[in-house]
C-alpha cells in the first residue's frame, strides 16, 4: 500500500485527521479522543497491520502537549507517525494503548514521568525515574532551581 | 517448636518479596529488582529504574549538535561509537549533507569493532554471572586488542566521540588497517576457544535451554530488538533493513534463531561475533581515498521539522528523534534506546521460573543501565 492509499485509509477511520507528507514518513494528527480507535484499526486491519511500535515519544510544543507514535508494519514494510496534541497543560488525559502494543508500557510510563501527561486504562501509571516531589522536566516551562540554565 | 514447623510450611506457599540491588554484581549497574516469590519460583518481577537518570534529554535541548555527540557516548557506553554515528547521521538527513564514502566505510568498520567488543564484555560477564569465573579473562584479553586500535585511532578506549555532523574528528591512523586485520587473525583463533570452555559446557546448557522463552509475538508487541529478539525469529536487523554508512557494500547473514530461550540468545551473540568479522574483512582494504569530513558550517542549524534515525547498536534498535524548530538547539531530542524497550520483557519472561534462572536471563538480555536511565 503506498502512501497515498493509506491516507485514504486513515481518512476514512477518522474523516478530519491532518496528514502531512513529513520528511520521511506521512504524519497523522487527530484529536486524543479519536486516536485510540485510529490505532487499533491501523493495527487489526489486514492491509495496513502496523505491528511494530517503535519509538513513542511526548514532545511539549508550548501551546499544547504532544505524543508521537512511530509505527512500522514488518509485512508490508511501510511506516507511519501518528500524532495526538492536548491543548490542557493541567490535566492532559490520553488514552492508553497499552491494549495493542505492550512496548506502549514502559514509554507511557516514561512521557507521564517526564511530561506529567495521564494514559487512561495504564495498568501501572507510576512515576519511572523521579521521585513524586519533583515537577515534569521535559515541559517548557519546567524551572530548576538548582541547575539555572541560561542561554 | 510446632509454630517454627508451621511458619517453615508458610514459606512456600506464601508469596514473599525480596530485593535484589541496586548494588548487584549480577545487574550490571544499578537496576533494582523487586522480586515476588513463591518458594523460590518467580511469580512477578518489577524493576526500578532511574538511579543514574541524567537528564540526557533535556540537557540536550541547551547544547549545539556537536556538543551532543559527547553526551550520547554517555547513554550505552558499549557501544559509544554507534550512538555518536546515530546523532550524526540523524543531523546530516536534516542538512541533506552526502558524507565521503571514506568516512561511511571508517565508520562502518568501527561500528562491528564496537559491536566486537560489545559482544565480548557480554560474553565473559555471562559467563561470570552462571559462575564461569574464567571467561571473563578470556573476554577481557581480546577486547584489550579492539580498545588499543580505538585509542591509536583517537585517543580514546571506551568513550570515542570520534564523530562529528559530516564527518570524523581527524583522519584514521596509519597502523588501523595493519592493526585490524592482525586482529581478526588473532581473534579467529581466540573464538573457538570461547566455544570450548562455555558453549559446549553442560552445566551452561543445563542453566540456558528452555530458560525465559520469549515468543515472536511477544517480541514485536513489546518492541524488544537486537540478537534478543532475533533469536526469537524476528528479523530486525536495521542494518539489513534500512542500511546505513556502508553496509549495504558488505555481504553478511542476518542470524536468527527461533526458539528464543536464553542458550539461543546465547547463540545469537556468538554468530553474530563471526558476522562481524566477515564484514570487517570485506570493507578494511576498501577504505577509498578522499576526505575525512564533508565540509560543515561551524554552526549548525537544521531546517524546521522532525527528523527520525533508526540504527542498530550491539542490544538492538537504537532510534534518534529531534523536532527542530530552525535553531542551533534542537528543540526536543528522544532518544528510543535498545535496552528500555527491552528492560519492559524482564517480568514476563522470569515468571514461573526459578530465582536462580533470573539471572541467567538477565545476562542474556544484555542489559547496559546507563542507556535505560539515560
Amino acid at each position: 500500500m503506498d502512501n497515498d492509499k493509506l491516507k485514504e485509509k486513515v481518512l476514512s477511520i477518522v474523516p478530519n485527521a491532518e496528514i502531512v507528507n513529513g520528511n520521511q514518513y506521512l504524519e497523522v494528527t487527530v484529536i486524543p479522543g479519536k486516536l485510540h480507535e485510529l490505532a487499533k484499526q491501523l493495527k487489526e486491519n489486514p492491509e495496513t497491520n502496523f505491528d511494530f511500535l517503535f519509538c513513542q515519544s511526548g514532545v511539549d510544543y508550548g501551546d499544547s502537549l504532544c505524543v508521537v507514535y512511530h509505527l512500522e508494519s514488518l509485512k508490508h514494510k511501510q511506516s507511519i507517525v501518528l500524532k495526538t496534541k492536548t491543548p490542557n497543560r493541567e490535566n492532559p488525559i490520553i488514552d492508553s494503548v497499552y491494549d495493542i502494543w505492550k512496548a506502549a508500557e514502559y514509554h507511557e510510563r516514561e512521557i507521564y514521568d517526564l511530561l506529567g501527561i495521564k494514559f487512561r486504562n495504564h495498568p501501572d501509571l507510576r512515576r519511572f525515574f523521579l521521585e513524586e516531589s519533583w515537577g515534569y522536566p521535559l515541559r517548557k516551562d519546567f524551572k530548576d532551581e538548582i541547575n539555572i540554565i541560561e542561554k | 517448636m510446632s509454630e517454627e514447623i508451621s511458619s517453615v510450611v508458610d514459606i512456600d506457599q506464601q508469596e514473599y518479596i525480596i530485593n535484589i540491588g541496586p548494588q548487584h554484581p549480577s545487574t550490571h549497574g544499578v537496576l533494582r529488582f523487586v522480586v515476588s516469590l513463591q518458594g523460590e519460583v518467580v511469580k512477578s518481577l518489577q524493576p526500578h529504574i532511574g538511579y543514574i537518570h541524567r537528564g540526557i534529554e533535556k540537557m540536550c535541548e541547551n547544547l549545539t549538535y556537536q556538543q551532543i555527540i559527547h553526551l550520547t557516548d554517555r547513554m550505552d557506553y558499549l557501544s559509544a561509537h554507534t550512538n555518536n554515528e546515530a546523532v550524526c547521521l540523524c543531523v546530516e538527513k536534516a542538512l541533506g549533507i552526502e558524507v565521503p564514502e571514506r568516512v561511511k566505510y571508517i565508520r562502518t568498520i568501527l561500528d562491528e569493532l564496537t559491536r566486537l567488543a560489545s559482544h565480548q564484555l557480554w560474553w565473559c560477564s555471562f559467563g561470570m554471572d552462571l559462575g564461569g569465573q574464567t571467561c571473563y579473562f578470556y573476554g577481557l584479553r581480546d577486547r584489550e586488542k579492539i580498545l588499543d586500535i580505538f585509542e591509536e585511532t583517537c585517543g580514546a578506549r571506551l568513550l570515542l566521540s570520534y564523530n562529528t555532523p559530516g564527518g570524523l574528528m581527524w583522519d584514521i591512523h596509519p597502523n588501523f588497517q595493519k592493526r585490524i586485520k592482525e586482529f581478526i587473525k588473532y581473534f579467529r583463533k581466540k573464538l573457538p576457544e570461547y566455544d570450548a570452555i562455555l558453549t559446549g559446557n553442560v552445566i551452561m546448557h543445563q542453566r540456558t535451554e528452555d530458560i525465559g522463552i520469549l515468543s515472536l509475538e511477544d517480541a514485536i508487541s513489546y518492541g524488544i530488538t537486537g540478537p534478543t529478539a532475533r533469536a526469537s525469529g524476528f528479523s530486525c536487523d536495521v542494518r539489513k533493513r534500512y542500511p546505513y554508512s556502508a553496509y549495504d557494500k558488505a555481504d553478511f547473514k542476518e542470524i536468527i534463531y527461533t526458539k528464543g530461550d536464553t542458550f539461543h540468545r546465547y547463540q545469537a551473540r556468538m554468530d553474530e561475533m563471526w558476522e562481524s568479522m566477515k564484514i570487517l574483512e570485506q570493507l578494511v582494504d576498501n577504505i577509498p581515498e578522499g576526505d575525512f569530513t564533508a565540509k560543515m558550517k561551524p554552526v549548525i542549524k537544521l531546517p524546521e521539522g522532525e527528523y527520525y534515525q533508526r540504527v542498530e547498536s550491539a542490544r538492538g534498535e537504537l532510534g534518534v528523534f529531534i523536532v527542530s524548530k530552525g535553531e542551533k538547539y534542537p528543540y526536543r531530542m528522544k532518544f528510543r534506546s535498545p535496552n528500555f524497550c527491552n528492560l519492559a520483557i524482564m517480568n514476563k519472561l522470569t515468571s514461573n521460573f526459578k530465582i536462580a534462572d533470573l539471572i541467567a536471563i538477565s545476562g542474556s538480555l544484555d542489559l547496559v543501565i546507563p542507556d535505560i536511565d539515560r
